[in-house]
């Protein structure tokens, strides 16, 4: 049976999240996830990156023969991350400075041309869109799942706001690289696990 | 075959230009429709940076100077990289002075403070740069390599004001007064700012040089006209 277009959106989120699942893009994800709004930012443009290139290659599959494919996709995903990174700098300087190159980076993320090469390449623009969309919000979600508790614990605030009294002690290492791995290695033990209770037999 | 050939030569080439084309007017639309809000709020972050790098500051003038290498006032809202900062007082607290050249693999943008009094750099700001996030963006944030920009000396020539040692980096086991140790792991972007000071103290600071007394009369008329008639 062919997969339905809710299909195509909703396995990004959760069945084939690119970060939880396909283990994609993870210098971002590591580097970038310090806070939660750089987080959902860096989640944000890199789903609009993703959309959009997935949209134009869809398009123009049928103009775009295989030999020159990998060239062109490029070139449209680099088109992309520079408008992505003008409309950054236009919304806030401070916001463009705290994402550094990391947003020039997004045109080596191997989740984008992944997507480009595997599906946006074979599908047509809706389904494309769809999927694009799906993977771009599981991205973003893993994203500020990682974003939130290093920001939580690392600086006892979210997006800002302070949630502890003055006595809280910030776990510094939260924040620094270090503090990225051992974030997705928790969150992947407790993904991990939820999934194999779920696949475990009802009564066993 | 050779019209096969022939073909599929052409789609490559009709796909890579077409594709080209499109991308480009992509990119232009998006700039022209992006630049004058990135101009305006990088010249507001360039204000705020100046009293930042002025300690004491409370008012600035932007100056420019002319082909004769004197300094005047700028009319209201040209860009320049020259500020004068005045204190409460209307005393000289120091000149910002922005500057940029090539970094690692962008152009990195700075500010830094001289005070004209000293002949030394007593502060710098990294604005803006592209380097290697955490290797070459330690510019921005490294606490003892912006240290060493609180107390740099700038040797001028006390016949024509030339500077005549140019600010380098440390590569002897004593450091100068005008060098500073580069960050490890990021030695090329040290370089460049390293660099890019030396080249805008080459240019600046004797033309600030000849024009002390001329920067006293811009602070006393300001500070005459901040009180009125």
């Amino acid at each position: 049976m062919a997969p339905s277009a809710s299909d195509d959106f909703i396995k990004g989120l959760w069945r084939d999240n690119p970060v939880f699942v396909q283990v994609l893009g993870m210098c971002p994800v590591l580097a970038v996830s310090n806070s939660a709004l750089n987080a959902l930012t860096m989640g944000l443009a890199t789903s609009f990156v993703l959309c959009l290139s997935s949209l134009l290659v869809a398009s123009l599959r049928a103009f775009i023969p295989a030999e020159v494919r990998i060239a062109c996709y490029v070139l449209i995903i680099a088109s992309f991350v520079t408008v992505v990174d003008y409309l950054i700098q236009a919304i806030s300087l401070e916001l463009h400075a705290a994402l550094g190159a990391f947003i020039s980076l997004i045109v080596v993320n191997c989740l984008i041309l992944a997507r480009a090469e595997a599906f946006a390449s074979r599908n047509t623009p809706l389904r494309a869109l769809l999927d694009a969309l799906g993977m771009g919000l599981g991205f973003t979600f893993a994203l500020l799942c990682l974003g939130a508790v290093r920001e939580i614990l690392g600086m006892g605030s979210l997006f800002g706001i302070a949630l502890f009294g003055e006595a809280f002690q910030p776990w510094v290492v939260m924040i620094l690289p270090g503090g990225g791995f051992f974030t997705l290695a928790a969150w992947l033990l407790l993904i991990t696990g939820l999934k194999r209770r779920r696949a475990r037999p009802q009564g066993a | 075959m050779r019209a096969t050939d022939s073909n599929s030569a052409f789609a490559m080439y009709r796909a890579l230009v077409g594709t080209g084309c499109v991308c480009a007017l992509l990119v232009v639309f998006t700039y022209l429709l992006t630049a004058p809000l990135i101009a305006q709020k990088r010249s507001a972050a360039l204000h705020e940076a100046v009293f930042a790098v002025l300690p004491g500051t409370t008012a600035t003038l932007a100056l420019h100077a002319n082909d004769q290498g004197e300094l005047g006032l700028l009319e209201h809202g040209a860009a320049t990289p020259l500020y004068l900062g005045l204190d409460a007082g209307g005393r000289i607290t120091g000149l910002a002075i922005s500057a940029q050249g090539m970094g690692y693999q962008d152009l990195i943008r700075l500010l830094y403070d001289y005070a004209p009094d000293r002949g030394r750099v007593i502060g710098l700001k990294v604005l803006d740069s592209r380097e290697t996030p955490g290797l070459g963006d330690r510019i921005h944030h490294d606490r003892a390599f912006l240290a060493a920009f609180e107390d740099l000396q700038i040797p001028l020539s006390a016949d024509d004001g030339r500077v005549q040692q140019p600010i380098t980096i440390r590569s002897g086991p004593h450091r100068q007064p005008w060098q500073f140790d580069a960050i490890t792991g990021a030695t090329i972007s040290s370089q460049a700012v390293a660099r890019i000071l030396s080249q805008s103290s080459a240019l600046w600071a004797p033309l600030i040089w000849r024009n002390q007394e001329t920067l006293q009369g811009i602070a006393s008329r300001a500070e005459g006209a901040r009180h009125g008639p």
